[in-house]
């Protein structure tokens, strides 16, 4: 156990390093200068110079990816960013709640909605249910994120006047000059963006609960458990469900991982100053230490909860040994 | 009265293509501590006539009709509680796939408890130890240690043992058994058989065999029913069956034993393949296959009668029976002289 961690978090560090070179090197391919945009109007090649200088860009690429290295690993620190000179920890810091809100109160709702609907258009096939569920798998599937939070703005919030706009409240205590707070208005704020992005979740969760639940019914110890004399809900609670529900822990866990690192279109339509909305602003502004940044943050997501989800259903699932 | 009774019994199947009549007008009846082998060929019906019995079938799709009478209750169309009720207790069941059979989730005692549990008021430790009590009666090695093991840690034939304490803990009248020694090697094969009739005369069940194995049947059974295509073709005791066979079919099924004592160069086998059953052939259903085949064959469905000087013995064919006989003993002869 103890060693396959170990080995877990040597291939992590692997993939982190892989990761945030990649990064490195694109930024260096795209033909642009984050120097210019700090040198200010109609700027001297000196000022150019000065102003690469001053963002540490004057080195070859390999001497600017070490000391990010170095100063990642001595001082946990991210560096400062380009734009405004804050911070990239702090930014990060300011960010990663609010994508987190979004993602787990997300995760919640996808899967509020498609445990039930799976299991139920599971149980009865081609019924009325399963008919109306599969039409949302497809809408869900096909619509865009961003169509659907103009659609639910259009409805809930301009014609009906039943949630915000845009705009994110903290959950605790209110960052000085905003104008909201508490978990009230934090939910309050979130309610849309939740929903809009559960569901094309919702419609993937739905899909794969109703096909592992169809599996496992025809499963020989469903059949085992039948023949025991069994009553047929106690043999879908114990087991159905608990066979068929095992793999959607992974992709829960692999999905919230992924989502960490930003969902960049619901964050987008709501406002929502969160990873994937900053990430999308310091790429246009070719702020590199804050897409470093946000890219070492959700690595670091990912990486962890692939780690949690694979402890978790070695926990789970009598059959896998972790060795 | 006979323990379990099943009259004119047909289970029909709705499918996209038709009704597919899996179990045509089937008639028999098991004693109480006896052994019904029932053979046939895949897809002949034969686990379908128990699934019935269970009340297993998919709800949906199936119609069941006839009579099944348990010590004399109609348990066809009794309500979903009375049939939970008997299942598993008085009625239990093994399977042909002990590799697929328990549920890989749960440790072999829990799945046994939960047998226990189902039918009777008893402690949790109290069904514990019946279920260690069971897996020592089927030969598991060091029970005490193996009960918390899940299934992946057993062999097939381990594992077949374990279905075999799981069906028998509730002590039942009637063992139904599905091909329960198919998916294993010969070897472990004849340990499972060899466990069943001891453990028969240990908990005096009666068992309802299905197998495609004739020697199988020959092992175990006390009467025998062969089934070809949703209908018994011949009927009788296990002795009248092996001595005085009186169906082509039958004697196709004899004559593809392998048999490890003969020098035989290659199995005889019965030409064909069993007819589908949404469109059985008009007339014998065996005729397109049968080498005896004459035109009365094709054009009406023969009976099942008594043969003549054997009430107990009913047959489905149109020959007549000093041919059969005849036959019936050239096969017999030659099966022997082939063993030498």
């Amino acid at each position: 156990m103890i060693r396959y961690i170990i080995r877990r978090l040597l291939w992590a560090v692997v993939l982190f390093i892989a990761v945030t070179v990649v990064t490195y090197i694109i930024f260096f391919i795209i033909p642009a200068d984050p120097a210019r945009a700090v040198a200010g109007r109609n700027p001297t090649p000196a000022m150019i110079q000065n102003a690469r200088h001053y963002l540490g860009i004057d080195k070859p690429v390999y001497i600017q990816y070490l000391r990010f290295l170095k100063r990642l690993v001595v001082e946990q620190n991210l560096g400062r960013s380009f734009m405004n000179r804050e911070s990239v920890n702090s930014e990060v810091g300011k960010a990663a709640p609010v994508t987190a809100s979004l993602v787990f109160g997300g995760a919640v709702a996808w899967m509020l909605i498609a445990l039930p609907i799976g299991i139920l258009s599971a149980l009865r096939p081609r019924s009325l249910l399963d008919r109306a569920s599969m039409t949302f798998v497809l809408i869900g599937i096909s619509a865009h994120p961003i169509w659907i939070g103009l659609i639910f703005i259009y409805f809930f919030s301009y014609k009906w006047g039943l949630t915000p706009i845009s705009g994110y409240c903290d959950f605790i205590n209110p960052s000085p000059g905003a104008d909201c707070g508490g978990p009230v208005q934090w939910a309050y704020h979130m309610i849309l963006p939740w929903m809009t992005f559960a569901i094309l979740f919702a419609a993937l969760y739905v899909r794969m609960i109703r096909a592992n639940v169809i599996e496992a019914m025809n499963e020989d110890y469903v059949r085992t458990a039948r023949a025991k004399g069994a009553h047929e809900s106690r043999v879908i609670r114990v087991h159905v469900l608990r066979n068929a529900l095992l793999p959607v822990v992974t992709m829960l866990g692999m999905d919230i991982g992924l989502a960490l690192g930003g969902a960049i279109f619901t964050e987008t339509v709501y406002g929502l100053p969160g990873l994937g909305r900053t990430a999308v602003q310091s790429l246009n502004a070719l702020d590199l230490p804050t897409v470093e940044g946000i890219v070492v943050f959700s690595t670091l997501a990912i990486i962890t909860f692939n780690l949690v989800v694979d402890l978790l259903y070695a926990w789970i699932d009598p059959r896998i040994r972790l060795a | 009265m006979s323990l379990l009774e099943v009259r004119d019994l047909k289970t029909h199947f709705r499918t996209d293509d038709g009704i597919v009549k899996a179990v045509d007008g089937v008639s028999f009846s098991v004693e109480k501590g006896q052994t019904l082998g029932i053979v046939g060929e895949s897809g002949c019906g034969k686990s379908v006539t128990c699934l019935t019995i269970m009340g297993l079938n998919p709800k949906a799709t199936t119609t069941s009709s006839g009579e099944v009478l348990f010590n004399g209750n109609e348990i066809l169309h009794a309500p979903a509680s009375k049939l939970r009720e008997i299942r598993g207790n008085e009625i239990a069941m093994i399977f042909q796939d002990p590799m697929t059979s328990l549920n890989p989730v749960y440790t072999i005692g829990k799945q046994l408890e939960e047998a226990i549990l189902l039918h009777r008021d008893v402690s949790k430790k109290e069904a514990r130890a019946r279920s260690l009590e069971l897996l020592k009666a089927v030969g598991i090695p060091r029970a005490e240690r193996r009960v918390d093991d899940y299934p992946h840690q057993f062999s097939g034939g381990m594992r077949q043992r374990v279905m075999i304490a799981m069906a028998l803990v509730n002590d039942p009248d009637l063992l139904i058994a599905d091909e329960p020694t198919t998916a294993l090697d010969v070897t472990t094969q004849a340990q499972i058989l060899d466990l069943m009739t001891r453990l028969q005369q240990d908990f005096g069940s009666a068992i309802m065999m299905i197998t495609h194995d004739l020697g199988v049947i020959a092992e175990i059974a006390d009467d025998v029913v062969v089934m070809y295509a949703a209908e018994i073709v011949e009927q009788g005791s296990a002795e009248t069956i092996f001595k005085r066979p009186h169906h082509p079919y039958t004697w196709g099924l004899l004559g593809s034993l392998p048999r490890l004592d003969a020098d035989v160069e290659r199995l005889v086998q019965i030409k064909g393949q069993p007819p589908s059953l949404l469109n059985p052939p008009r007339g014998c259903r065996f005729h397109p296959r049968c080498p005896y085949v004459f035109t009365r064959c094709k054009q009406e469905e023969p009976e099942l009668l008594p043969v003549s000087n054997d009430g107990d013995h009913l047959q489905r064919c149109f020959l007549d029976e000093e041919t059969k006989d005849r036959e019936a003993q050239k096969l017999l002869a030659g099966m022997m002289a082939e063993a030498g």
